[in-house]
């Protein structure tokens, strides 16, 4: 009879020892995560709030608890994406002297990152005319496209575009001279 | 895999990369890639897709980045299927669905989240988890 009990209990156990827990983003931010497990539903939205197979209320780990359970898993996350912004004399492909110095720290960045998937955009502000400035823009894009080559990131590994005046980052009207339209964005992942 | 194969037939030579959903950027110690039958040995650099199993050994561990900038990665003695991914680089839209049969996943959620929350599920053993937007952790033992 007690073993018959026993083995109802241990069939009644969850077959798996689970944990879930919410950890909080580089800016300190904590997203939510809503586990649903059976009838239960527990919704983790603070720092290292964990639920766990078996456990009715929310739990909290610490972060050496943390550390010892996943710190091989989350040592092999792949590097955040992240992304950069250059801007362009007026009419030319040529940076200015401030993002010439940026340029250093972007190209810094991308050196230590295994395997980068870049994409290149260039933009231009609205002066001259629409075919013009898709011209120019593609130029700034693979202008900038040979630096990251120069720094031995695989030509296979950067794609280019030119938006021309499409997308500009402060709206103006016509043939507005916009030094923060001149630019090249380059999105790395 | 036969639609696969009927595309190359008919010359569809993107349809090998529009199936690629994602690449790993991390690989450590002893990991395979289930595939259909195939068995494939985890390298940086390798293409994944849905359906894509990872399995990882006592000293493997692997990362990978996807399409929508979602990075997920699965510690040692690890079990990990893609189950669905379907994103949409345009509009954003999405669904990311895996499932997490044994040991450890660290997921840091990207832009189909971002556009549709509750379009990420990860499931386990016990358990159903709806993400939105987050950076979180899960063990099966």
């Amino acid at each position: 009879m007690a073993a018959a009990i026993g083995l109802a209990l241990f069939l009644m156990r969850p077959a798996t020892n689970e944990t879930v827990v919410v950890l909080p983003g580089p800016d300190g931010k904590v997203g939510t995560v809503v586990v649903q497990r059976g009838e239960t539903r527990q919704v983790l939205d603070q720092p290292y709030a964990a639920s766990r197979t078996g456990e009715a209320e929310v739990a909290r780990l610490s972060d050496a608890e943390v550390r010892e359970n996943f710190g091989a898993t989350l040592q092999a996350l792949p590097a955040r994406p992240t992304a950069f912004m250059l801007h362009f004399i007026t009419g030319t492909d040529e940076l200015t002297p401030e993002s010439k110095a940026e340029l250093q720290n972007v190209l810094a960045a991308l050196k230590d990152r295994p395997l980068p998937d870049v994409l290149v955009i260039g933009h231009t502000d609205t002066v001259g005319d629409a075919a013009g400035n898709d011209r120019l823009s593609a130029q700034r894009a693979e202008t900038v496209k040979g630096f990251l080559v120069d720094i031995g990131i695989p030509v296979g590994r950067i794609r280019t575009a030119g938006r021309g005046e499409r997308e500009l980052l402060i709206p103006t009207a016509d043939d507005v001279d916009e030094p923060r339209n001149r630019r090249v964005e380059i999105n790395v992942r | 895999m036969r639609f696969t194969m009927a595309a190359v037939l008919l010359g569809f030579t993107a349809t090998a990369w529009a199936a690629d959903v994602g690449e790993v950027k991390v690989a450590r110690g002893a990991a395979h890639l289930e595939r259909g039958a195939e068995r494939l040995p985890v390298r940086v650099g390798m293409p994944v897709q849905q359906a894509d199993k990872l399995v990882t050994g006592a000293d493997g561990t692997v990362g990978v980045t996807f399409t929508d900038n979602s990075l997920l990665s699965v510690g040692p003695n690890s079990v990990l299927a893609i189950d669905q991914y379907v994103f949409d680089s345009t509009t954003h839209a999405g669904k990311f669905d895996s499932t997490l049969s044994k040991g450890t996943l660290a997921v840091i959620s990207g832009k189909i989240v971002k556009q549709s929350p509750d379009a990420m599920h990860v499931r386990t053993p016990s358990a159903i988890m709806g993400v939105r937007g987050t950076e979180f952790i899960v063990k099966v033992d």
